[in-house]
C-alpha cells in the first residue's frame, strides 16, 4: 500500500506530462489553436458551467499551458497552477481574486523594481492600497495589519539584493491577521526553495528568469498552495460567494483546496485576458526539465564569483548571501542550504563612476534588464530597473546608487571571473 | 486509517472495484456540484442512484430519485454523502441498517465526521471523508490536468482520448501518497483550531 515517491529532478522532467494520445509524440506538443471543438451542446455547456475538465478557448486554458502548469505546481507542492503571459499579470490576476477597492496588501520592500511600481502606481488605480513591511524588521509586517488587510507580499530571495526572506516568521504573522501569504519564487526556484514548505499559501513567478532559463520567452505562473480557508469569514467573496457568470457556482466549495488556482483561471485569467501562448510554454518546459542542472551551475559560478570580487582591492561590499559573513547568511543556511542563487549586487570603492565604467568594460557580461539567463548579466539598478524610485526608496529597495547586480549564468566561471578582472582593471 | 492524508493506492482500489454509487442529496440542479459529480461519475461508467426524499418521483440523468438508502431496494458498492457533517451520523446509521452493506462510505469535500467513520469502519466499510470522488478520479486519470491540477501522478504510457462512458486508466505512478504535504498541513490546522 505504499506510494514511491519520485525526486525533485524526475518531476522535472516529467509532471504534468505523457505521450499525446493521437500520435504518441513524446515530446509535448504545442497545441498553437485558439480553440477546441465540442463534442455536442451539452458537451460545451458542461465546459461552460465549470461542470467538466477540458478546452474551450486558449484565453482560458490549453493542453501545452495545462503540462507546464502541473510542472510547476508539482515542483512547488502546491494543488494547482495558473500559467499567464508574465510574472506581473500573474501579480494582478492573484490580487483581483483578492481584494475590492479600498482594500490593503502588506508587501515587503524589498523587491523588484517593475512589482514596487506596479503595486505602487498601477494598483492604485484600481483602489488597491499597498502597505509596506521591511523585511529586516518582521514586526513591521504586523503593525501594517488593518481590518482592510487582505494579503502579504514578499519575494523568497528579493530583487536585487539577493536577500533571503525569513518566510515561515512572516507566514506566522499571515495566519495571526487570517490573510493568505503570497510569495514571489523567480530567484529562487523551486530546486532551491520551497515557499509552501514554509507556509507560503500562494506562490508567483516571472517564469521568464530561472525556471524558462534562457532568456527567450516570457511567462508568469500562480501556483495554489491548497492552504487557506477561503470561505472563512466572507472576507474573499470571490471564493466563498455565488459567482453570477456561473449560474451562482461557489468556487470555494466546488473546487476545494484547488478553488484559488480555479478562480484565478475562470474569473481572473479568463475576462483579464493575460493568456501565455503555448508556444512559450512549450519553450519553458523544455528551460524546465534542466532546472536543477542549471540551478547547481548557477549556483557554484555565483559563489565562486563573488568570492572572487570579496577579495578584489577595488571592491567595497559584496552582498550574497552565500557568503559565510554576509547579513542574510544564516537564512540562507536554513531556507537554501542547496545554494543562495546567482543574483547578488556589490559595490566600488570608486562608487557610481567606477560601477558605470565597470558595466561598460565587460566583454562577456551582457548589459540589460533580465535575470536568471544561461548568460551571465550584469546591470546598474539605480539608473535602469530601479529608476523609477527616489533615493530612499532605492536604498531600501538595495538599489543604491553604487551598487552593481549581477546576474551569474552557466558559463566556465573562470571566464566570468577573468572578465570582472579585465573590467576593474581597466 | 489516517482520515487526514490518504494514500493515491486506498482511493485508487476503491475507484476501481466500486461500480454502483448511491449518492444521497443529489441535486437535479444543475449547478449544484453534487448535479455534476453524478453526470460525471455516470459518464465514467459507474451505476449512479439519486437518493433525495424531496425529488422522488422526478429523475436525474434518466435515474429515478429514491427516498432512502433502503428504498433502492438492492445492494450498493459505495454510498456517496452530499450533506453538511452535521447531517452524516443519520445517514451512516441508516447504511449500516441495509441488509447488504456498502464496501464504501464516502463523505464529499468538506464533510467529515470521525465518529460515524469509525462506526462504519467497526462494520468493515471502507470510509472516505472530505473529498469528491470527481476530482479523485480526475486527478488519478489525469484528466483533471486540463485544469491546471496538480495529480500527482506520472505516466509514461500514452494517454487515452477521453470520450462518454469510458473507464479511464487510474493505475498511474503516484508522486505522493495522500494530499500534498501543504495540504496535510491545512487539515492539521484546521483540527488545531478547532
Amino acid at each position: 500500500m505504499t506510494d514511491r515517491l519520485p525526486g525533485f529532478s524526475t518531476l522535472a522532467v516529467h509532471a504534468g506530462a505523457q505521450p499525446d494520445p493521437t500520435t504518441g509524440a513524446r515530446a509535448t506538443p504545442i497545441y498553437q489553436t485558439t480553440s477546441f471543438v465540442f463534442n455536442d451542446a451539452d458537451h460545451a455547456a458542461s465546459l461552460f458551467g465549470l461542470q467538466a475538465f477540458g478546452n474551450i478557448y486558449t484565453r482560458i486554458g490549453n493542453p501545452t499551458n495545462a503540462v507546464l502548469e502541473e510542472r510547476v505546481a508539482a515542483l512547488e507542492g502546491g494543488t494547482a497552477a495558473l500559467a499567464v503571459a508574465s510574472g506581473h499579470a500573474a501579480q494582478v490576476v492573484v490580487l483581483q481574486q483578492l481584494l475590492r477597492p479600498g482594500d490593503e496588501f502588506i508587501a515587503a520592500r524589498k523587491l523588484y523594481g517593475g512589482s514596487i511600481n506596479q503595486f505602487t502606481h498601477a494598483f492604485k488605480s484600481f483602489g488597491w492600497n499597498v502597505m509596506w513591511g521591511d523585511p529586516d524588521d518582521i514586526g513591521s509586517f504586523e503593525r501594517a495589519v488593518t481590518p482592510h488587510t487582505k494579503a502579504i507580499f514578499i519575494e523568497s530571495i528579493a530583487n536585487p539584493s539577493g536577500s533571503v526572506t525569513d518566510i515561515a516568521a512572516i507566514s506566522a504573522i499571515a495566519r495571526k491577521a487570517g490573510v493568505p501569504l503570497i510569495v514571489d519564487n523567480t530567484l529562487a526556484t523551486p530546486y532551491l526553495i520551497r515557499p509552501i514548505d514554509h507556509g507560503a499559501d500562494i506562490v508567483v513567478h516571472s517564469l521568464t528568469k530561472f525556471l524558462a532559463g534562457h532568456g527567450n520567452s516570457l511567462g508568469g505562473i500562480i501556483v495554489d498552495a491548497g492552504t487557506f480557508d477561503w470561505s472563512k469569514g466572507n472576507k474573499y467573496p470571490m471564493l466563498s460567494e455565488p459567482r453570477p457568470e456561473y449560474h451562482g457556482i461557489r468556487i470555494h466549495e466546488t473546487f476545494g483546496n484547488f478553488a484559488f488556482a480555479i478562480a484565478c483561471r475562470v474569473l481572473g485569467l479568463r475576462d483579464l485576458g493575460p493568456a501565455l501562448s503555448p508556444f512559450n510554454a512549450f519553450l519553458i518546459l523544455t528551460g524546465i526539465e534542466t532546472l536543477p542542472l542549471r540551478m547547481q551551475k548557477h549556483c557554484e559560478n555565483a559563489r565562486a564569483v563573488a568570492e572572487f570580487l570579496a577579495g578584489h582591492a577595488k571592491v567595497a561590499a559584496v552582498n550574497y548571501a552565500g557568503l559565510p559573513g554576509d547579513k542574510y547568511h544564516s537564512l540562507a543556511s536554513k531556507y537554501a542550504p542547496k545554494g543562495a542563487g546567482a543574483l547578488f549586487t556589490f559595490s566600488l570603492k570608486g562608487g557610481y563612476d567606477a560601477g558605470v565604467n565597470l558595466v561598460s568594460n565587460l566583454k562577456l557580461f551582457s548589459h540589460l534588464a533580465n535575470v536568471g539567463d544561461t548568460r551571465s548579466l550584469v546591470i546598474h539598478p539605480a539608473s535602469t530597473t530601479h529608476s523609477q524610485l527616489d533615493d530612499a526608496q532605492k536604498t531600501k529597495a538595495g538599489a543604491a546608487p553604487d551598487v552593481v547586480r549581477l546576474s551569474i549564468g552557466i558559463e566556465d566561471k573562470e571566464d566570468l571571473i577573468a572578465d570582472l578582472e579585465q573590467a576593474l582593471t581597466a | 486509517m489516517n482520515h487526514d492524508a490518504y494514500l493515491d493506492s486506498y482511493i485508487r482500489e476503491i475507484l476501481n472495484t466500486v461500480k454502483s454509487i448511491a449518492m444521497v442529496g443529489a441535486s437535479p440542479v444543475n449547478v449544484r456540484p453534487s448535479y455534476f459529480a453524478f453526470k460525471y461519475l455516470a459518464q465514467r461508467g459507474y451505476d449512479m442512484i439519486p437518493v433525495n426524499p424531496g425529488h422522488v418521483g422526478k429523475s436525474l440523468l434518466g435515474k429515478p430519485f429514491v427516498a432512502s438508502l433502503a428504498d433502492i431496494g438492492r445492494p450498493v458498492d459505495m454510498i456517496d454523502i452530499f450533506r453538511n457533517s452535521s447531517r452524516i451520523p443519520p445517514v451512516v446509521d441508516e447504511a449500516l441498517k441495509l441488509v447488504t452493506l456498502p464496501k464504501v462510505i464516502w463523505m464529499q469535500l468538506g464533510a467529515r465526521d470521525d465518529e460515524a467513520a469509525a462506526k462504519a469502519e467497526a462494520a468493515g466499510i471502507k470510509v472516505v471523508m472530505n473529498r469528491c470522488p470527481k476530482i479523485e478520479y480526475g486527478r488519478l486519470s489525469s484528466e483533471i490536468s486540463w485544469m491546471g491540477v496538480n495529480s500527482r501522478t506520472l505516466s509514461s504510457k500514452r494517454a487515452p482520448i477521453p470520450t462518454q462512458g469510458m473507464r479511464l486508466s487510474l493505475n498511474r505512478t503516484s508522486v505522493s501518497g495522500g494530499e500534498t504535504a501543504a495540504s496535510d498541513r491545512a487539515a492539521k490546522d484546521k483540527n488545531d483550531l478547532s
